[in-house]
């Protein structure tokens, strides 16, 4: 059964591989916008910034799913790879800014006399690409290292990462935080020499994406069949005996988060020059509740669920904030209600609550046709040995 | 002379919102030794593993194992000096296979490094199926063990003891929800390792401390009360007026019992 599943899951793999690095493009490349089976540019280019939340949603559900740490924050880390790699873009621009200046636009208007230094490194592709990987690392390294060394657990743990992400949010909002305040950082030109917003870039970008997404999808997979995987479950089902049965929990638990805040950094380094925009507005405290609400929605501690979760919202969410949109917000935690009363493994467990169901009312029916041969099976022990067995009183 | 104990506590004491749940206590015990604890409910008895194991710090006095205090220790340095629990209430992964149960309890590292690219080496595996078969669930290696029964997750868990080969082993209600007939076995088992480990058992069933025939602790509001063969004890004034005493007062609170 075991090698049945993986083999229907590698053939899962390789499909989505197929659609999304071979069909999709070449429908975007190649037909003419005529035609039925075309895909706009600006379909393109939405559908880039769902994998990059597909990818953001698994980081979640390693984190929530299989270790059982909620992260209200997980947005942060996403931002940081954003505004990581945003700085370097930033600095692609050079004099084609409103001011024609090097400097980037709004640090003319706020009269900055120089780059900052800090800025400075951010003009080599390679470093800006190092401090997509190790900002959000490093963050989550000190920042978890002291939560769980306290051992800062479940809601505590949340309602920890929500305040985290929220001080940052407002420390991005100023403007002499020097990464361009309220507006964040825009109007990127270039990308590794190319034309950003051209559609063969946006095209290159959404396979990128997709490569990502890949990737770390057969990393977890392969992360949580380790005996990892296993100690994840442990941590997450009984960290009382995980603890007692020698291991320093901390340091498990530091690494996933570690690696989650990695995940998350990359999905979103890559997802600021398909938007074109990187703001604070990005690590607000409700979009990390809207990231958990698209693992719920597609089903946690599966890899699957968090990519079926994220694209099947946002795809709800583009429709419905054209055609409702007072109600977004509404629906939005109306879907978390529903799938937490009714649909504890999401949408991909569906199928086996269905049949779990339906096997239940079969044997129910069942026993109820031979009742009468319960009895027969209660137990029966001499009084006499009950007697002796206890002293205790209470019992 | 004090070497010559494997564990000794002298004077412990923890309060819980100013109740005491352990006063002034003194324990000794010698290495290879099996020592049985009873005492009714609330004595404090799972309380004094929770001390020496490190979930719970005393307020007072001194507990050491070799020589080595173990009250400023992490639970997972306690662990690696040696000394191995199985909970009151089954504690297994219920989640996880029986096998994988015995996995990850068996001695081995504990580095993360270790968890991610060592492999379970042929050694290993047949170490865990020799603790398999020692508590009869062989059969049941592939079964998720939120599948087993209770007396059966009682034996897991303490497979788990077996797979981490500790020297003290603390065994917190072993028999709890048995059936008369697995009690008897999980005696002979505990038995059986008397000989390799020091072994303090918690215990509330008679039968199952006379089978063990060891040096019995009785525990009484925090505080050791008597102490000698299970005869011994049982034949204490004290003891029986813990015992019965306790049993007519309540009787006459609640008469309907
Ligand atoms: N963490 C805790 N916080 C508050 N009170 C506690 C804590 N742990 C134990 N107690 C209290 O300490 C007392 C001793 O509890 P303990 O579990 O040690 O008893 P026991 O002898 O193991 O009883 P039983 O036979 O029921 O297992 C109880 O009154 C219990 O309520
Ligand atoms: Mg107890």
């Amino acid at each position: 059964m075991q090698t049945s599943f993986r083999k229907t899951e590698l053939w899962g793999i390789g499909i989505g591989a197929i659609i999304i690095l071979g069909i999709l493009p070449a429908l975007n490349a190649f037909t003419p916008e005529s035609n039925i089976f075309h895909i706009s540019d600006f379909t393109i280019n939405l559908y880039g910034k769902y994998l990059c939340y597909a990818v953001l949603a698994i980081s979640v559900d390693l984190l929530w799913g299989y270790t059982g740490l909620l992260s209200l924050g997980q947005c942060l880390f996403f931002a940081l790879g954003g505004y990581a790699f945003g700085m370097h873009l930033m600095l692609l621009i050079g004099k084609l800014g409103q001011y024609h200046s090097d400097l980037p636009d709004f640090m003319v208007f706020l009269g900055y006399p120089a780059l900052p230094p800090h800025w400075v490194p951010f003009r080599s592709f390679w470093f800006a690409a190092a401090a997509v990987v190790l900002v959000p690392g490093f963050l989550a390294l000190v920042f978890g290292f002291l939560a769980f060394r306290s051992r800062i657990r479940g809601v505590y743990f949340s309602i920890l990462t929500q305040a985290l992400t929220y001080g940052a949010c407002l420390m991005f909002f100023r403007n002499d935080f020097t990464f361009g305040g309220n507006n964040g950082l825009t109007d990127f030109k270039f990308i590794l020499g190319y034309d950003v917003r051209s559609a063969a870039t946006q095209r290159c970008l959404f396979m990128a994406t997709g490569v990502l997404l890949i990737l770390t999808y057969v990393f977890c997979r392969w992360l949580t069949r380790t005996k990892f995987g296993k100690i994840q479950r442990a941590v997450r089902d009984s960290e009382n005996r995980f603890l007692f049965s020698g291991y320093a929990a901390a340091n498990f638990k530091l690494f996933v988060f570690v690696v989650s805040a990695i995940i998350a950094g990359l999905a979103g380094a890559l997802y600021v020059p398909q938007v074109g925009i990187i703001n604070p507005s990005e690590m607000a405290p409700d979009k990390s509740l809207e990231a958990v609400v698209w693992v719920a929605v597609g089903g946690r501690g599966t890899l699957i669920g968090p990519v079926v979760g994220a694209i099947a919202v946002n795809a709800l969410k583009s429709w419905a904030t054209r055609a409702f949109p007072d109600l977004w917000l509404i629906i939005l935690g109306a879907m978390f209600v529903i799938v937490v009363l009714f649909l504890p493994k999401g949408i991909v467990g569906l199928p086996a609550q269905l049949f779990a169901l339906f096997k239940q009312s079969a044997v129910y029916l069942k026993k109820k046709s031979e009742q009468p041969g319960i009895a027969a099976e209660l137990p029966l022990k001499a009084p006499d040995s009950q007697y002796e067995k206890r002293i205790h009183p209470h019992r | 002379m004090r070497k010559e104990f494997i564990l000794t506590a002298e004077g412990v004491s923890k309060s819980f919102d100013g109740f005491k749940a352990i006063n002034d206590l003194n324990f000794y015990l010698d290495a290879g030794e099996l020592r049985t604890i009873i005492g009714p409910n609330g004595a404090g008895k799972s309380t004094f593993l929770d001390l020496i194991t490190g979930r719970t710090r005393p307020d007072d006095g001194q507990i050491e194992f070799k020589g080595t205090p173990v009250t400023k220790k992490t639970e997972y340095q306690i662990y690696r000096m040696g000394i191995g629990r199985k909970f009151q209430t089954p504690s297994v992964y219920s989640d996880h296979t029986v096998y994988e149960n015995i996995l990850l309890g068996l001695k081995g590292s504990r580095s993360v490094w270790s968890a991610i690219f060592g492999r379970v080496t042929p050694a290993q595996n047949e170490q865990i199926y020799h603790v398999l078969e020692i508590i009869h669930l062989k059969d049941k290696a592939q079964v998720r063990a939120g599948a087993l029964a209770h007396g059966q997750k009682q034996w897991l868990e303490i497979g788990m003891l077996i797979a981490q080969d500790p020297e003290l082993m603390l065994v917190d209600e072993p028999a709890a929800g048995m059936t008369d007939e697995e009690t008897a076995r999980t005696g002979e088992l505990l038995l059986s390792l008397a000989g390799k480990h020091t072994i303090i058992v918690i215990e509330h069933d008679m039968v199952f401390v006379r089978q063990l025939a060891s040096k019995v602790t009785v525990l009484h509001q925090g505080h050791v009360l008597c102490e000698g063969s299970l005869d011994h004890v049982q034949n204490d004034e004290r003891v029986i007026e813990v015992y019965l005493g306790r049993k007519k007062k309540h009787d006459a609170i609640h008469p309907e019992h």
